[in-house]
């Protein structure tokens, strides 16, 4: 049995204006987390924060008290998106998360240990291994997955690989060349205007039904409930899970990362529904549909 | 330039052979591979077969093994690639890492195609792959403009294959879960997009409509034909407007974009389809083998023929083509 789990603050997956979020990562620096992942992890049309800007907020975390971790574009796509990937992973002081096979390549040439987010897709524990020799120090396991292949890819991790599980947050399903945000507002992804900060939490996407679906982040899909595993925390104890990641949302983050902090404590937490935009969901970890919500109390 | 075409099964494999492609690519029949329907795929009977027919037309086969196996079904991915091997096929088609992994260890011979569902956009995740696993070749992400493409063919360690044709995956292959999302399985770990047994279509008073799951993805007025529930292709609400959200019913057709792709160096062109009848392989096949041939001969004067964009457009779905993400306004 490992010590208890550590909190992590996952990178932001919408686009805020500048401000914004300094702000929101001044009152993170107060927060009881113990890894914030930094960074622009959809679209590099995205600027509020140039890299600079990024490393700057990433020093402030780290002598806060922070592990930080810059997180790498998912969707490798242009060349100047490539030259920003290597300046991230030849950073040279801050452990990267890698969101594609490109960035694990050039941390592998690097010869620095890596963590890699939950769109690089580690099925098993053979592809486990093969990146553990090489370097691989924390991997978050892909959305879909349930804690059955969790307890089974636990029973065969490598020596030294922590495991990070995605806890709390609206769901990155997918990605695509096109810009849905942009598209909804008839717009070019060339010209999109920037319409993503006009919907700090994603853009809703319903049925015809009017049931809320989807949430459209640009090219990003998300979905349009929460995915919230608050109620398994003791769970997750059990299967030796080192870290939760709690995904950010325009509002109420704070409140969130104190109820999961209270639950590992075992201090009971907070109902948690009233803090996310349209309901939560709990189906991949229990091994159905992603939108079940299967055993999710408040 | 390759032509690469599909087969789901022994008809389509001849069909494909005898209207000219380079090579043909199937799948076992079962959720080793990323189109994991029922009554399509080869047991290693059929497979035997295929691969003696295409060889004595020299036609060469591939095989894919391109989802991705969770710990319980590891055996199975193993096992698949034995099979594979010990039916000689002239390359496998792969996207897990486990599996590249025991692949080139226990069949160092074997040549490993990197699969589009492993993802990989940019010419660094290649490298990896070729790296470590030796792969030849790289089916890429239907994400890349053409300038794009082109980038990644000059930087690339391996030959470099792209859809020309067929069904338009919309987001980046491997890395969409929207299917699990509403049905508990994705192409990635069940070999299947939407599958089937979650389709429903109902007639009400509102329109005939359809669903995945519990999700209604469309409802289609008296005149219209109602599409199949992928998600991706549904009509949704967004704000005030009722509409494709996020791509109408469509097909990728790359046709007139040859001579720039044989320009740019492009190792194969890749027709997807293998849940397509035998005559869509056929008619589809024919008019690539002939335009394939006539940009070999004559790459400056080749325009895309009127006839061959008006077969193609009959076995598109919704009878429109689009170049999608090649070209960039469609993003």
């Amino acid at each position: 049995m490992s010590s208890n789990p550590r909190l992590s603050l996952g990178p932001n997956l919408f686009y805020w204006s500048r401000d914004d979020i300094f702000d929101f990562y001044a009152e993170v620096a107060e927060m009881p987390v113990d890894i914030v992942y930094l960074g622009e992890t959809v679209c590099s049309k995205r600027r509020s924060l140039r890299t600079e800007d990024w490393f700057d907020l990433a020093d402030r975390l780290s002598s806060a008290g922070k592990e930080v971790v810059l997180s790498t574009l998912s969707l490798l796509e242009a060349e100047s998106e490539m030259l920003t990937l290597r300046r991230l992973c030849e950073n040279g002081r801050f452990l990267v998360e890698a969101n594609d096979m490109g960035a694990v390549q050039l941390l592998i040439k690097q010869d620095v240990p890596f963590v890699t987010g939950p769109t690089v897709n580690i099925y098993n524990p053979a592809t486990l291994q093969v990146l553990a020799n090489k370097g691989l120090k924390r991997w978050v396991m892909p959305i879909e997955l349930s804690k059955e292949t969790l307890a089974e890819m636990q029973a065969k991790r490598p020596e030294g690989v922590e495991t990070e599980i995605f806890a709390f947050g609206r769901m990155p399903l997918t990605l695509s060349a096109r810009c849905f945000t942009a598209r909804s507002h008839n717009l070019p992804k060339d010209d999109c205007q920037y319409k993503c900060l006009d919907y700090p939490d994603g853009r809703l996407l319903s049925t015809q039904e009017k049931k809320p679906f989807l949430a459209l982040n640009g090219i990003q899909t998300v979905s349009s409930l929460t995915c919230n595993l608050l109620p398994e925390t003791a769970e997750m104890k059990r299967l030796d899970v080192d870290v939760l990641r709690i995904s950010p949302q325009s509002q109420h983050t704070g409140r969130i990362v104190e109820a999961f902090h209270q639950a590992l404590q075992d201090e009971p937490p907070p109902p948690l529904d009233r803090y996310v935009p349209l309901g939560t969901c709990d189906g991949y970890w229990h091994g159905g549909a992603g939108m079940e919500r299967l055993k999710v109390k408040g | 330039m390759e032509l690469v075409c599909p087969a789901g099964n022994l008809p389509s494999l001849k069909a494909a052979v005898d209207n000219g492609a380079d090579a043909v690519y199937i799948g076992l029949r079962d959720d080793t591979n990323a189109r994991h329907f029922p009554g399509l795929n080869f047991n290693e009977k059929r497979a035997t077969d295929g691969i003696v027919y295409a060889r004595r037309k020299g036609v060469r086969v591939f095989l894919a093994i391109n989802t991705y196996p969770r710990p319980d079904g590891w055996e199975r991915w193993q096992a698949a690639v034995d099979t594979a091997a010990s039916l000689g096929v002239d390359a496998l088609i792969c996207a897990d890492i486990g599996v590249l992994d025991y692949a080139s260890n226990r069949w160092p011979d074997l040549n490993l195609h990197l699969s589009v569902q492993a993802s990989s956009t940019n010419y660094e995740a290649l490298r990896f792959y070729q790296e470590n696993f030796g792969i030849k070749r790289a089916v890429l992400p239907r994400v890349l403009s053409l300038s794009q493409v082109k980038n990644v063919v000059e930087n690339s360690p391996v030959g470099i294959e792209i859809f020309g044709f067929g069904s338009l995956c919309v987001m980046v292959e491997g890395r969409c879960i929207l299917s699990s999302y509403v049905t508990g399985e994705s192409p990635n770990t069940c070999g299947a997009c939407s599958p089937a047994k979650f389709v429903t279509y109902k007639e009400t008073p509102q329109g005939m409509e359809s669903r995945l799951g519990d999700v209604l993805t469309d409802r289609y007025g008296k005149n219209e034909q109602a599409g199949y529930p992928t998600i991706c292709k549904g009509r949704f609400e967004v704000g005030e407007n009722t509409f494709y959200a996020i791509e109408e019913p469509t097909s990728l057709n790359t046709l007139e974009l040859l001579p720039e792709l044989q320009a740019a160096g492009i190792e194969a062109i890749k027709i997807e389809g293998r849940q397509r009848s035998p005559a869509y392989v056929a008619q589809v096949t024919r008019v690539w083998r002939q335009a394939i041939d006539a940009c070999k001969q004559n790459p400056d004067r080749l325009s895309a023929r009127a006839e061959w964009n008006r077969e193609l457009g009959k076995v598109s779905e919704g009878a429109t083509t689009t170049l999608g993400p090649y070209y960039r306004p469609w993003q």
